[in-house]
Order: structure tokens, then sequence, then C-alpha cells
């Protein structure tokens, strides 16, 4: 059982690589595709896009299902959605804190200003 | 780099707002995202020197983060190393640069959360990919199937 941060290293490692992120913007106008159809747009050999393809089917965020010769490639989005949540949680950290900073430094410049600083 | 960067404008002087965030006394009046307490702060705003600040949420949890000041220039710059206590929520360190620029209203403060959860892919890596998940997360967002 992978747990919860190794998941989203996981994720997070798998989408650095600008290769991997067009792989998944393909699969995201596709729906699916085979590994050569991937492959095309790439100045790579087939074998790179394997190696990529096995980091991202790691990383759960495609799947891949083989019938007869031809290997299918889906988008998976679950882990997208964890490490989108993620993120969402330190944005909504720093929301709710820069409101509260505004509130505050505004509040004390008002003071300042009353006493003529 | 993952990296999350969020713009306010506040009405109040560029130097009221570096004071707000790089001193104690400033910190301790506003740190955390909900009404709750600030339990402990701590700062020491010259390059080098620390800061840690303790938290309380409205729903009880309590959190903790200290790091060092990277850069200080007062009333403009400032950027922190960044480090949640315990790191459960996210284990590595992370960097925050808060940019402050006078505007006629006061100040646009821009901050800009960065190596975010990317202890592992720090070397050799530069891609930023906050737009592609941006385009991803519409994507998502439209009902795949999962």
């Amino acid at each position: 059982m992978v747990n919860y941060q190794e998941r989203l290293d996981r994720t997070f490692a798998a989408l650095v690589d600008p290769t991997r992120r067009a792989i998944l913007a393909q699969l995201e106008r596709k729906d699916s595709a085979s590994i050569s159809e991937l492959a095309e747009p790439f100045a790579i050999k087939l074998p790179a896009v394997m190696k990529h393809l096995d980091v991202l089917d790691h990383a759960g965020l495609v799947t891949r299902s083989k019938s007869g010769r031809t290997v299918t490639v889906r988008l998976r989005p679950q882990p997208m959605r964890e490490a989108m949540e993620w993120l969402r949680r330190y944005e909504h950290f720093w929301s709710g804190t820069l409101d509260r900073l505004a509130a505050y430094a505004e509040s004390k410049d008002t003071d300042a200003r009353r006493r003529g600083r | 780099m993952t990296s999350l960067t969020l713009v306010r404008r506040i009405k109040a002087r560029p130097q009221v707002v570096f004071d707000a965030v790089s001193t104690a006394e400033g910190i301790a009046q506003w740190w955390g995202p909900d009404g709750g307490p600030v339990l402990l702060s701590e700062s020491d705003p010259r390059i080098g020197g620390r800061y840690r600040v303790r938290f309380r949420m409205l729903d009880g949890t309590e959190h903790e983060s200290s790091g060092e000041f990277l850069e200080i220039m007062r009333p403009e710059r400032v950027v922190l190393s960044w480090r949640w206590k315990g790191g459960l929520e996210d284990p590595g360190e992370s960097r925050i640069e808060i940019k402050l620029r006078a505007v006629p209203e006061g100040t646009e403060l821009t901050l800009t959360h960065s190596r975010l959860h990317d202890e592992q892919t720090r070397s050799g890596h530069q891609a930023g990919w906050t737009g592609s998940l941006d385009k991803l997360e519409a994507h998502f967002a439209g009902g795949a199937s999962a």
C-alpha cells in the first residue's frame, strides 16, 4: 500500500518532465491513444516514450491495456486530483492568511496616520 | 518546480505592510488562515536571521513553521525558507517570496510560495508546470471518468 505522501511524490516527480506533461496533454485531448500515436509528435524513439509511460503508470496517471499487438493508453485523473487538492490547501491557507494581513496592515496604517506619522 | 502565487492590494503603505510581515509583533497579529490565535511568534528580520510561528486553527489543530530570512530589503522584498514542524503536511523545505510595490491605493503584495513538494526533483529540472496543471484540471473538472 503506497501512502499519501509517496503518491504525491510520484505524481509531482512525474509531472516535472515536459515530455510527460505533453503526453498527458495529448491524452487529455484524445481520451485514449496507442503508444505510436503518443510518440508521433516527439523527436524521441519509441523506447524513450515507453520509459516515460512507465513513470506515468507508476504514478498512476495513466493506464495501459493490451489488445492483440496494440497497447492503448488512457489518462487516469485520480492522482492529479490529489495533487491539485494538496496545492489548493496551500492556496486556502495563504488566501485566508493574506486577508488577515491586509486587515491588520490597513488598521495599523490608519492608526499611524491618525497619529500624524 | 511547483509554486503558488497570490496577489493582493492592501490599503496601507509598503513600509507598514513590510513591518507586519517581518516583525514578531506584526506576525503575532494576523498569522493563520482563519480567526484562530497565534500562539508563538519569533522573528529576527535580517539575512540569516530565523523566524518561528505557531498558530491554532478554529478546528483546534495547531501548526508551526519556521525558517530563515534569505533576503530582506525594506520595504520591497523579503524571501524566507519555510518548513512545517513535524512535516506531516509537507516534509520538505519550501521558499516564500513576498514582494511589495507601492500603488496609488497603498501596496500591491505578491506572494510566491515555491519549491513545494520537490525535494526529489529540485536538482536538474526547471520546468514550471503550474500552467499545464491548470489545463489538466479544467479537463478533470469537465467530468473525466476516474
